[in-house]
């Protein structure tokens, strides 16, 4: 493998591994900006503007058991989200690319 | 969470929208041509690490927890203008798929933790590595205080956004905002630096030699990296 394949297995794997498994885990406690509208006593609406999410608040809608609906959503958010950056990095790369990989 | 629909007021989110609409079209422009073939995939790894980080949230007070904010890593591994654009890319994922952060907010929330976020801690990086000893622990340290400030300043942009709406007096929304964002700084910081010794100890390549950069140029991929101390 080269290099750069060996260290984005690795990579990925950790974010699979974080987003997947460690997921279910997090604080659920308000977090800072929660907290600090709260305290300044602003009513936050549940309104939302725009389309219905498909995996509103990280969970995959019919999944009961709410750890692996957790793990679930943030593995495909991982792979959403490198695919979109891929993507878009890929679009804007040089035709003849400088060759700095080491097998 | 980040800034939801409602808390903003429409202008200031609709402004918010144009300037962070503007600077991701750059970032894509400017990036034309000029992404290294080797920048690709890790471009696409520190988003998604990011997107990953970010469900994490640890508890930072009572009642309070704060979650990871990334720009930082990815200013001083990719340059401000790819850190603009890695935000957008997770915070758009957030959005349209998880329902975090609000559709007409969206804007506001790249401008804080993208631009905001990117160009102060990529600024305040190469500000400290430019006159700390050039090891790699004082880089870290560096790194790990340019991530701190980062999220300070992000809570502080959104605070002011809160009272330029109306919401809240400034100064209150000031105090309250950067006073648990100093805390959850703290942990951006370590985060930060953790990751970067990681990435400096397996791949020291992939760190830019930022002393042989004096301009806003994206840090390329040069060979030189980190000495250690």
């Amino acid at each position: 493998m080269t290099k750069t394949a060996s260290f984005l297995t690795a990579g990925i794997l950790a974010c699979l591994l974080i987003a997947g498994l460690l997921s279910p885990f997090a604080s659920s406690q308000p977090d800072g900006l929660e907290k600090a509208v709260a305290e300044m006593g602003i009513e936050e609406s549940d309104d939302t503007a725009g389309p219905a999410a498909p995996l509103p608040d990280y969970s995959v809608p019919g999944i009961e058991r709410e750890g692996l609906s957790t793990g679930l959503a943030g593995a495909i958010g991982v792979a959403a989200t490198f695919a979109l950056a891929y993507g878009l990095a890929r679009l804007g790369r040089r035709r003849s690319p400088r060759s700095a990989e080491a097998s | 969470m980040h800034i939801p629909d409602g808390l903003l007021s429409g202008p200031l989110n609709l402004g918010l929208g144009v300037a962070s609409t503007a600077a991701v079209g750059l970032a894509l422009w400017r990036g034309r041509g000029e992404q290294a073939e080797e920048q690709v995939p890790l471009i696409g790894m520190t988003a998604a690490f990011i997107f990953a980080a970010q469900m994490i949230n640890f508890p930072v007070a009572a009642g309070t927890s704060g979650h990871f904010m990334g720009a930082a890593l990815a200013a001083i591994l990719l340059g401000p203008l790819r850190a603009v654009l890695i935000m957008a890319v997770v915070l758009i994922i957030q959005c349209f798929v998880f329902q975090d952060g609000g559709l007409t907010a969206l804007g506001a929330n790249i401008f804080n933790m993208g631009i905001v976020g990117g160009f102060l801690s990529y600024g305040v990086y190469r500000a400290l590595a430019a006159i700390l000893p050039k090891t790699r622990k004082a880089r870290l340290a560096a790194a790990g205080l340019a991530a701190w400030v980062s999220v300070v300043g992000a809570s502080a942009c959104c605070a002011v956004e809160i009272g330029l709406s109306g919401r809240a007096p400034m100064t209150t929304a000031l105090i309250a905002m950067s006073g648990v964002h100093a805390l959850i700084g703290i942990g951006e910081g370590l985060i930060t630096a953790t990751v970067l010794g990681t990435v400096a100890a397996s791949r020291p390549d992939l760190i830019p030699d930022e002393a042989s950069k004096a301009d806003e140029e994206p840090a390329e991929l040069v060979g030189a990296g980190a000495k250690s101390p």
